[in-house]
């Protein structure tokens, strides 16, 4: 039977439908694996970004198709509501992987609230701190959009959960 | 007990499923693009905790019965819903109005609901927490804008909430259903809700520099959604929503 470490690191090759760049480890979205060896079956725990997020569908079956590419046929993609996903769940190289991809990654810590007009969102294509929000909702319902003041660009804040 | 456990999760799933469908009804017609994107995504968040509700209800009930059952296959006394949220989407300070009222009112619901003896409740009270404390702040915001705006702006304002406000005390009237789950702790007494509700509209409505509707003196309001008695609006909504399920039954795609 295939070990979890074996499962994790197929994960990793799963990206985000909406973010591409990142993987759904990158993402923090994965609770847990078991692995059942009598009846040979992998259990995926994944807990949903957003309520009405249409991506979790597609990722519970990418999930599934990835595993059977790399050969383990009986697997369960199980959702988890509790604890709600944050984006502090989110690895450190995820968030360097979403800034050169050009979202600004999340800026603070779910719990520490920010007011939107204090929040300093740096620019990912100049760096420049010279920034402004646009909208507080965005293309995806993770995202927010913002303006650089600088060089003048528009682009998304992956937004603090 | 659990069919009443049923009926309780129909109420709260119908809530947020007809609020999220008005709301969709906005996409490609928002005022501006950020207000049509922001109106989309919240419509989104509130069909998706409809979804995980219908989808518990599924579980209780089992025979072969699914998330899109309710939705989907019930008839308009069926639907348990507030007044409030069937009203239809009017002008833009129209949907704001309801969106407050609405949003603070789930705001405070959510928070007092995460302490559900229920874990699956909590659960989802918990997530839709995250969501609605975004969606609040929008719908907050907007009020201020409109009403402390133009003479213009200010005047609709002030009618949206006049015209919605009789329609939201209907939200904090327990039903027999909602004071049998209260009684097990298994919801949160909403009665109890209004006076913070009240208070943090009453802030909103100040920042705004409009006047607070002036309450009824006998505290009469409009109700019967939570008994499946409604407007002639929740058919027309239905027609549109079940329109494909009910042509082509159990068809996928
Ligand atoms: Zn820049």
């Amino acid at each position: 039977m295939v070990s979890k470490e074996k499962i994790y690191s197929y994960l990793e090759n799963v990206s985000d439908p909406e973010v591409p760049v990142l993987s759904i480890l990158d993402l923090g979205i994965v609770r847990d694996v078991n692995i059942n060896e009598e009846n040979e079956t992998v259990e995926i725990l994944i807990t949903p970004t957003y309520s009405g997020c249409p991506a979790m569908q597609m990722i519970a079956m990418n999930v599934k198709m990835e595993m059977l590419t790399q050969g383990v046929k009986n697997v369960i993609v199980t959702e988890i509501l509790s604890p709600a996903w944050t984006t502090d769940w989110m690895t450190e190289s995820g968030k360097r992987k979403l800034n050169e991809y050009g979202i600004a990654p999340p800026q603070n810590k779910s719990n520490e609230y920010i007011p939107i007009e204090d929040l300093i969102v740096p620019c990912p294509i100049c760096q420049s701190k010279n920034t402004s929000v646009i909208s507080e909702f965005g293309s995806t319902a993770c995202k927010s959009l913002y303006r650089c003041n600088d060089c003048l660009e528009p682009f998304d804040y992956f937004k603090c959960h | 007990m659990n069919n009443s456990l049923v009926e309780y999760i129909m109420h709260l799933a119908d809530n947020s499923l007809i609020h999220g469908h008005r709301l969709s009804e906005w996409c490609g017609h928002g005022p501006i693009l950020e207000v049509d994107i922001a109106l989309s995504n919240i419509a989104l968040d509130n069909i998706g905790a409809a979804r995980s509700l219908y989808e518990y209800a599924a579980e209780i009930e089992g025979n072969g019965k699914t998330e899109d059952t309710y939705p989907y296959f019930r008839d308009v006394r069926q639907f348990k819903n507030s007044l409030l949220l069937e009203l239809p989407n009017g002008n833009f300070a129209d949907t704001i109005a309801k969106c407050l009222l609405f949003d603070t009112y789930q705001f405070y619901f959510y928070t007092a609901l995460k302490n559900s003896s229920d874990n699956r409740l909590a659960a989802i009270a918990e997530k839709s927490l995250k969501e609605v404390t975004y969606h609040l702040r929008f719908s907050s915001e907007w009020v201020v804008r409109l009403g402390d705006g133009t003479d213009e702006s200010k005047q609709k304002m002030q009618n949206a909430i006049a015209e919605h406000w009789e329609y939201a005390g209907e939200l904090f009237a327990p039903s027999n259903i909602e004071l049998e789950m209260i009684e097990q702790g298994i919801a949160p007494n909403i009665d109890a809700l209004k006076d913070v509700w009240q208070q943090k509209i009453a802030e909103t409505i100040e920042e705004a520099t409009l006047s607070f509707p002036l309450s009824n003196e006998k505290g009469w309001f409009q109700s019967g959604g939570k008994k499946g008695i409604h407007t002639e609006y929740l058919g027309f909504i239905l027609a549109d929503l079940q329109y494909m399920q009910k042509t082509y039954p159990n068809s996928e795609w």
